[in-house]
């Protein structure tokens, strides 16, 4: 069955002053009332992405539909449907929380009675009642945050765009913000962008991810399929000492388990299911004598998905900008 | 109605600032005290220039509101910068907050801050002993003259930091742009005596026209064609700034 999509962008191209080409034909699909990651390292093209799908600014080429308008016929329609959590923080520092939330109500045309009701609401919800009238610039970087979330969800809109919400916030924080935003896509039925690069984040709350690298999108699907394609659980065992037989004869037999590799005491192996095949992984090593020392199961992450699809890791592209953006 | 509502809920965001930080308000009265006490001293003797009238502190009054109106209102645009740096920009620029409440509301603000001062000034020039001949409604007008003079240079100062995006530039603009508009005019020495080019120059400068209409105004007989015409001028500008103003926050986003 074909769900009703909630962001549909194709072939979606931008490039800036000097040439750096930040999109280079990105398409996507977001299905109403679901959580979508889009994945990728710094200067990937994420943002750039939710600045289009925003209508903060235009794309050179491509098309793109929000909560059903056209982001470049009818930019207006579109800003009345979404909310947006930028990577800034954009509340004014020198205001309260409350004032803050007024004047974005404001901005959506929520005036008087519906203004002051809606405002309780999103304060109650993000729990910022008791710091309302506290002037911003007090806030630990979490309550900023909800507050940020708060301004993004006070007119109701069917599509949030959430660009990488955790970043730079303490890990208990993190954790604590993921919780909501998961409570917010159950109780709203809201459609919800999310841009982020750290893996646990999309793995977490994301129900369908899409990896961007240079501009265009590398892979897409669920976190699981994506994971699942990378043909199982890595098993690493640490041997006493060199084994003298052949790597292959090693495991030789042992169901479910291939890509055997023996380097030194180092040897590895790939199975379907990593957990289930130990034990005989074990029992075959100890009847040929082979003692071991340690074994590791490591379940394929997103960083492998990564490394699969853009050939690098995060921390690497992270580190290296200038290579993004030749 | 929402446009005029909007523009209001921006300009409040400026006041409650203020109210809650009224020290700067005094800080940049400062430079205009300076200018009133020190060329009130400096200039004194001008007045016995053949073809002077009046003591040169009712003279030298209007011209240093006016200054002050360049002056303060030439802030306006580091709100703006604030913005783009802290995201606050983005965010209500994805809202579908109508782009002119923008500019109005803080132009609003940049105008309110600049009667205030003007009230103080004029104040001030009271207890040294001006004579407001023009009296009340005088400055009344005096003070709607530097409101509107302020509004456009709040409109210009909004288009550089939006474009520039830097606390510098503004700066820059304001520096670059105050002290020529200002020895361009007559707001330091009276037209008849100006050198010629700069008598040409100033019939073109808004800053002339404010300062002309203030003294016309507030410290002489009133010379209601010239008051009127010069309030005229004025208004046409700051709407021209206005738009100008409004234009540049798409110029930002194509930029983005």
């Amino acid at each position: 069955m074909e769900l009703e999509s909630a962001i549909e962008a194709s072939d979606l191209s931008k490039t800036y002053p000097p040439g750096v080409q930040a999109l280079d034909g990105v398409s996507l699909r977001v299905p109403a009332g679901t959580i979508f990651g889009l994945l990728g390292p710094n200067g990937a093209g994420k943002s750039t992405t939710v600045r289009v799908l925003t209508t903060l600014t235009r794309p050179d080429g491509g098309a793109a539909r929000v909560a059903g308008v056209d982001v470049l016929a009818d930019p207006s329609a579109v800003r009345r449907s979404i909310g947006v959590v930028g990577q800034k923080h954009g509340a004014d520092t020198a205001a309260t929380g409350r004032e803050n939330l007024n004047l974005q109500a404001e901005f959506y045309g929520i005036t008087g009675a519906q203004r002051r009701h809606r405002v309780a609401d999103v304060l109650q919800r993000l729990r910022l009642t008791e710091v309302a009238d506290r002037i911003v610039r007090t806030y630990s970087g979490g309550m900023r945050r909800r507050l940020d979330i708060a301004m993004g969800l006070l007119h109701r809109p069917a599509v949030l765009f959430l660009d990488e919400p955790t970043t730079g916030l303490d890990p208990e924080v993190r954790v604590e913000l993921w919780r909501e935003i998961e409570r917010l896509a159950a109780q709203e039925l809201m459609t919800i962008l999310l841009t982020t690069h750290y893996m646990d984040e999309a793995d977490k709350l994301a129900a369908q991810l899409a990896i961007i690298d240079r501009g265009r999108i590398v892979v897409e699907g669920t976190p699981d399929e994506l994971k699942s394609q990378l043909r199982g659980d890595a098993i690493q065992i640490q041997l006493a000492e060199p084994a003298a037989a052949g790597s292959g004869g090693l495991l030789a037999g042992v169901p479910g388990v291939g890509e055997v590799e023996l380097h030194g005491t180092d040897l590895r192996a790939r199975a379907q299911d990593g957990s289930a095949a130990i034990p005989a992984v074990l029992g075959a090593l100890e009847a040929q004598g082979v003692t071991v020392r340690t074994v590791t199961l490591a379940r394929p992450s997103l960083d492998d998905v990564y490394l699969r699809h853009a050939g690098r890791t995060f921390t690497r592209a992270d580190n290296d900008p200038m290579e993004v953006a030749a | 109605m929402t446009a005029l509502r909007q523009s209001w809920q921006v300009y409040m965001r400026g006041v409650r600032v203020l109210r809650r930080q009224p020290a700067y308000l005094g800080m940049t009265l400062i430079q205009p005290v300076i200018w009133l006490l020190l060329f009130g001293a400096l200039f004194k003797a001008v007045t016995r220039i053949p073809g002077f009238h009046g003591t040169y502190l009712d003279y030298l009054t209007p011209g240093v509101v006016v200054m002050l109106a360049v002056f303060s209102a030439g802030w306006t645009g580091m709100g703006f910068v604030e913005d783009i740096e802290s995201g606050v920009m983005d965010r209500m620029l994805t809202t579908p907050v109508w782009r002119g409440a923008l500019n109005a509301g803080t132009v609003a603000y940049g105008g309110f801050t600049v009667v205030i001062q003007t009230i103080l000034i004029v104040l001030l020039a009271l207890a040294l002993g001006a004579h407001f001949q023009g009296g009340v409604g005088g400055v009344v007008l005096l003070i709607v003259v530097a409101a509107l003079l302020g509004s456009i240079f709040s409109s210009l100062s909004n288009a550089v930091g939006v474009l520039a995006r830097q606390r510098e530039s503004v700066i820059g603009a304001v520096t670059f742009v105050q002290l020529p508009l200002t020895f361009l005019s007559a707001a330091l020495m009276q037209r008849s005596l100006l050198p010629g080019w700069i008598n040409t120059v100033a019939r073109f400068n808004p800053v002339n026209w404010a300062v002309e209409a203030a003294r016309s105004a507030a410290m002489e007989k009133i010379n209601w064609g010239l008051v009127a015409g010069r309030i005229g001028l004025l208004v046409a500008l700051a709407l021209v700034a206005a738009g100008l103003a409004t234009r540049a926050f798409s110029r930002y986003q194509r930029s983005l």
